[in-house]
């Protein structure tokens, strides 16, 4: 039987939209990216060589607890036995609170499950439960995944002060690796404090803010980021492939770090 | 209750085409017709009373015209100037209306209106507070002290929702889209009583018949028989023709309050209101050689409090105790009439209106948070950003302060059984109306209409008033009669000439001899329409709903027009350029208007206003 | 500065229907509902149009164009090029009654089975206080004018009308979360929300946001607010955790879940 806005109620029109603007650009866009995105971030965490090159470690690898080359473990190296990438070891945690990311849920049931595919047009699956059952209904775990990023973004910013050095691990100077990752890190803090878990734990919760001056305070701020989340999303998405790419470029000897001083 | 299942349980809609020809038939103990504030706050009382209710509307539920009131409900709770209370708003309400209103609804009205409000947020309406967490009040053209409770720019649909929430919550009958044609009479014993109602569905085109003892008409007004107005197309005048037709009688016709702050500009929208709040929250007016004019305006009456400097005027916003309002806050009769002198005079705007002012004299910031849905009407309308120029402005038909003549405190009309509230009944105002008193009008009445219907309905017993059958024949023929017209004229044109001749005619400067064309157009229109024709067939036909409507709209016309006529004097909504000052011998009456024998015009009666005791004529008495 | 618009209309019911051409005279500054008004004046008087307020205030005029669920009193003709045509439908998430006409009970049905504001006793003096902070937010969602557009666009139900029973939709989702966010409010409707209003079936594309006339931040001022305080009553350990060793939020004191 034919439902949705083919529907016997429905007032009878055959085509699945009226919309003649280019909607499915939007869609199309997001999910040439972020499947460009996928193959090399999949390609560099399985690589597990190149993401060192002194002073700086590659994002995927941070923390680098596997068996990593010299110089890259600054919290030494629990699973120094598991015999794949160490990137895999941590990915986890980023790549769970960006796929469970209301912003990126956004993005990929549009582009990818054509869920819709864009407002007013008709979807192509004919049955649909939302976010209510396994293995969607995980989504709800956010949270938690937001408390990992909070580390994830603290180790990152110690990677970024690491950078302050020299390749011989002499303080005071930087590079262009350094300027990246430090732009790579705030695009990172950005992202994890605007994120809709942490609006509501810091005060989204809440049922009278008159009674909580601080963390009402504090709830302004992060809605007022809150609004470009989608924007960081991108913004830092980049801005990490970018530096782990600067890092293998390095550390295969194709170019040469710029040094500022 | 004989709802049939096949009803939607919701709205009522019966969407079987094949039963067009059937008629639907419920009992109920109050109909209430009209489901803006009035009603659903009649609905409501009448339900916690015991009543079986129904409330039965011409649009969807929750988009009557209540929707649109802006600036807030008025008050005297005291929030923000503890020296406010009932007395001092009743004086307010009284001069406003120049002393022509009924006195003891502006006392009722004064008096219970904050309880009225009080009970909105117990409903879940979520007002402006003040600092300390009360509701916050503002400032309004009439009103000694700040006092209006509002919702940013949006109150009316605050109003609405709270209301029509709560309609929900208690499982009142709503009846959508179901327009009420004619009511029902029990004639015998001397006495007409009312024993029903009778209406189509909109969307089917089936008519449906109320069996009630009581029905609260709650329609609202009748400003789409002028062309540049600020209301709807359901503001036909429904409820007025429907309480003539039955018997009752009008009062204040006469009376159209003309809005001074309506858009101009672009075309398509003109007519639409500038909430007052522009003005009550800074904005100014200007003409086109940039003077602040109201200063030269400012009639005797109000002159002792009134600021004649600017200076003091703009002292007052910040400092209200020590500094007289300025004179943009005068009352709506007076600065409509002034923008008018200017605007003839030549002053005007490129758009043919004036400027309001509030970009060079707000902040940005404070314009937005403050008159949100100016902004947005503005920008999204006009392409007009009203932080940055000034808007422009004239005079547009807003509120009638005439309606059905009615008992101060049961609302009941001159007919057994039939009540009228809101806009759609007359008296509370007077001559004119304060701004904000309409919300608070809509609830105090509103409440003791759903209450006294209720008591007169469970009076009744089993002895109830009864339908006579050749009378729903006869109203389902009237109904129908527009479609039996061969090569008449369609009612859109019939329409939009009356438009344009009341607004030319009766519109807010009046003499004799265009009041005297005004009826000679009027009766021109009647014969049109006796013999206008709509096209297609009875389901969702606007043609068809028009025609209807129109009838209404030609009789209320004429009743505006005939008082007008014979009312010499000046005073508030109603202004003779023939007799331009108040007369003292006229201000002691209010004109009365009935349907004629034969039922195909109106005519007038003088009436001496109520008697005001002397407890309250203390407050009138110049200091 | 009058120019010929083109026009195609949707008419018919039920039983079928389809886009009617017209051509008709309109002039600076005016919106989509003049234009059909003039159809309707002087070409085709039965057209049948919802509308009331001609001002975006009422929400009754929600039809859609260019295949965009818009207002039609809030759409003005100058955001088209003058030689395009425009496309005007009635929503099609709904039973269609007549031309651009749709019956939107579904709307009104969900509004009622949701249970109502629950207020304590007032203050001695009979009056409430609330702080202005503690209001806004339920302020903003007390913006919708009812227009549906949103429960018109939300794929949820939009491509899936068996959904219909279980999903109340955005506009209801702005009640639930007004209502969680009441400072006064003596019910706990998170249960509610997820179960029988069936939030859980929004994945948060968005739609909703997009449409809404009165810019309500639908998706991320209500919905994911409400999500997150449902993850806070359903799925979260530590939440529940801190619950049992009373180490809870005093701010949702004095609340009593409600269920079906
Ligand atoms: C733009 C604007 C701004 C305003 N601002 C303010 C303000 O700030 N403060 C203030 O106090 N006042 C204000 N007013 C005035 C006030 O809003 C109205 O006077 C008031 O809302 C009228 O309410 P009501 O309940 O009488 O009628 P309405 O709200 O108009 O309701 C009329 C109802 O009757 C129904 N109806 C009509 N005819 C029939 C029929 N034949 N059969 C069945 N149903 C029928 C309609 O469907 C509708 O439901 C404003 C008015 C306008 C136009
Ligand atoms: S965000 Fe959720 S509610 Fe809004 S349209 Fe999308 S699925 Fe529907
Ligand atoms: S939330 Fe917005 S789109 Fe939805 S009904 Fe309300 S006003 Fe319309
Ligand atoms: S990171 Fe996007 S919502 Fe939490
Ligand atoms: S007619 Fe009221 S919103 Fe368009």
């Amino acid at each position: 039987m034919t439902t949705g806005v083919h529907g016997p109620t429905r007032a009878r029109i055959d085509e699945k939209t009226l919309r003649p603007d280019r909607w499915w650009l939007s869609p199309l866009a997001t999910f040439v990216v972020f499947s460009g995105f996928v193959v090399f971030a999949t390609v560099r965490a399985f690589m597990g060589v190149d993401y060192y090159a002194s002073p700086y470690l590659s994002p995927f690898y941070s923390p680098c607890l596997g068996d990593c080359v010299e110089g890259a473990s600054d919290f030494g190296q629990p699973f120094q036995a598991w015999p794949l990438s160490a990137a895999l070891l941590i990915l986890v945690f980023p790549l769970g609170f960006r796929m469970t990311c209301y912003y990126y849920r956004k993005a990929y049931y549009r582009a990818f499950w054509l869920s819709p595919p864009a407002c007013a047009v008709a979807e192509p699956k004919t049955k649909y439960t939302g976010e209510t059952r396994f293995p969607l209904l995980i989504q709800n775990v956010h949270r938690y995944f937001w408390y990992a990023a909070i580390l994830v973004g603290l180790i990152l910013t110690y990677d970024v002060v690491l950078a302050f050095r020299n390749e011989d691990h002499e303080w005071g100077h930087m590079g262009l690796g350094t300027l990246l990752m430090l732009i790579n890190v705030v695009l990172i803090w950005l992202y994890t404090l605007s994120c809709h878990s942490c609006r509501h734990t810091v005060g989204g919760r809440l049922r009278h803010f008159s009674k909580h001056p601080v963390r009402y305070k504090l709830w302004t701020w992060v809605s007022k980021l809150n609004v470009n989340h989608g924007r960081y999303a991108w913004y830092s998405l980049f801005s990490v492939a970018i530096v782990d790419f600067y890092i293998y470029l390095l550390a295969t000897g194709t170019i040469e770090d710029v040094k500022f001083f | 209750m004989s709802t049939p299942n096949d009803r939607h349980p919701m709205t009522g809609n019966e969407m079987s085409g094949s039963a067009e020809g059937g008629m639907e038939r419920h009992q109920y103990d109050v109909v209430v017709v009209g489901a803006g504030g009035a009603g659903l706050r009649a609905a409501i009382a009448a339900q916690d009373a015991g009543a079986r209710t129904a409330i039965v509307c011409k649009s969807l539920l929750g988009k009557a015209h209540t929707v649109m009131a802006e600036g807030g409900i008025a008050a005297s709770m005291g929030n923000v100037y503890p020296e406010d209370n009932w007395e001092v708003h009743f004086r307010d309400t009284m001069r406003g209306g120049k002393m022509l209103n009924n006195w003891r609804m502006a006392q009722l009205h004064a008096q219970e209106a904050p309880e009225r409000v009080m009970e909105l947020e117990d409903w879940g309406a979520l007002f402006d507070r003040t600092d300390d967490g009360l509701i916050s009040q503002r400032d309004f053209g009439g009103h000694k002290y700040a006092r209006l409770a509002h919702v940013g720019d949006r109150t009316g649909l605050e109003m609405i929702r709270t209301l029509q929430q709560r309609a929900v919550a208690l499982g009142i009958d709503v009846f959508m889209e179901c327009t009420i044609t004619d009511l029902m009479l029990d004639k015998g014993a001397g006495e007409s009583k009312v024993s029903g109602a009778f209406g189509y569905w909109r969307e089917t085109g089936r008519f449906v018949m109320f069996e009630t003892p009581t029905v609260i008409l709650a329609t609202g007004g009748i400003g789409k028989s002028f062309k540049v107005t600020s209301n709807s197309w359901e503001y036909t005048g429904d409820g007025h023709a429907l309480a003539m037709r039955a018997g009752a009688s009008l009062i204040n016709m006469e009376f159209v309050q003309f809005h001074p702050t309506g858009m101009v500009w672009p075309p398509s929208v003109k007519g639409l209101l500038v909430t007052e709040s522009v003005r009550g929250d800074g904005g100014i007016l200007k003409n086109s050689e940039g003077k602040r004019f109201m200063f030269d305006y400012i009639p005797e009456f109000f002159k002792s409090e009134t600021a004649d400097t600017v200076e003091e005027a703009d002292r007052w916003y910040d400092d209200k105790k020590n500094n007289r309002r300025p004179p943009e806050l005068l009352p709506r009769d007076e600065v409509a009439r002034a923008i008018n002198s200017e605007i003839k005079a030549g002053r005007g705007t490129p758009h043919g209106g004036i400027y309001l002012d509030i970009a060079s004299r707000r902040s940005p910031e404070f314009i937005r948070k403050r008159l949100p849905s100016m902004y947005h009407q503005f920008k999204e309308l006009a392409d007009v950003d009203i932080t940055a120029e000034p808007m422009e402005i004239g005079p547009t038909c807003h509120y009638v302060m005439g309606g059905v003549e009615v008992d101060a405190d049961t609302q009941q009309s001159a007919v057994t059984g039939l009540y009228a509230v809101g806009e759609c009944s007359g008296g509370m105002h007077g001559s004119n109306r304060l701004g904000g008193n309409s919300l608070g009008d809509l609830l105090v009445f509103g409440k003791r209409a759903g209450e006294a219907a209720t008591a007169y309905a469970t009076s009744l017993g089993s002895d109830r008033p009864k339908v006579v059958e050749a009378d729903v024949k006869a109203a389902e023929v009237s109904a129908l009669a527009p479609f039996e017209v061969e090569g008449g004229e369609n009612p859109y044109s019939i329409q939009s000439d009356l438009q344009e001749s009341m607004n030319d005619l009766v519109g807010i400067i009046r003499t004799a001899p265009e009041l005297e064309q005004s009826l000679r157009e009027i009766a021109a229109f009647k014969e049109r329409a006796a013999a206008m024709k709509v096209e297609g067939h009875r389901q969702y036909n606007p043609g068809w709903h028009l025609a209807l409507d129109l009838r209404n709209m030609l009789i209320v016309s004429e009743s505006i027009a005939k008082a007008a006529l014979a009312r010499e004097e000046s005073r508030g909504g109603h202004t003779r350029d023939d007799f331009p000052g108040p007369d003292a011998v006229w201000g002691t009456k209010n004109l009365v208007v009935n349907l004629d024998a034969d039922g195909t015009g109106v005519e007038l009666t003088e009436k001496p206003l109520p008697e005001m005791p002397d407890e309250l004529k203390k407050y009138f008495e110049s200091k | 500065m009058g120019y010929q618009l083109k026009m195609r209309v949707w008419r018919g019911d039920q039983s079928g229907g389809d886009l009617g051409d017209y051509t008709v005279e309109v002039s600076e500054g005016e919106v989509v509902l003049d234009a059909l008004h003039r159809v309707q004046a002087t070409q085709a008087g039965d057209l049948a149009i919802r509308w009331n307020c001609k001002a975006g205030k009422c929400g009754s005029c929600s039809a859609e164009i260019n295949g965009k669920p818009r207002l039609l009193c809030m759409t003005r003709l100058s955001d088209f090029d003058e030689g395009e045509t425009i496309t005007v439908t009635p929503m099609r998430s709904f039973p269609v009654i007549r031309d651009l006409v749709t019956d939107v009970s579904f709307n009104y049905e969900k509004a009622r089975e949701l249970p109502s504001f629950a207020p304590p006793p007032r203050d001695k003096d009979n009056k409430r206080r609330m702080a202005q902070v503690d209001v806004e937010r339920g302020q903003e969602f007390r913006k919708c004018i009812e227009c549906f557009l949103c429960q018109n666009v939300c794929h949820v139900v939009r491509d899936h009308e068996e959904n219909k029973p279980a999903f109340a939709g955005p506009r209801l989702f702005l009640r639930y979360a007004e209502l969680d966010m009441h400072p006064l409010d003596t019910h706990d409707r998170r249960e509610l929300a997820q179960g029988a209003a069936g939030l859980g079936m929004c994945n948060i594309t968005k739609c909703c946001t997009e449409v809404c006339p009165e810019g309500i931040k639908i998706t991320d001022n209500a919905i994911i607010p409400m999500k997150e305080r449902v993850v806070d009553r359903k799925y979260d350990p530590l939440v529940w955790l801190g619950n049992k060793i009373g180490l809870r939020t005093k701010d949702n004191e004095g609340r009593t879940e409600v269920v079906e």
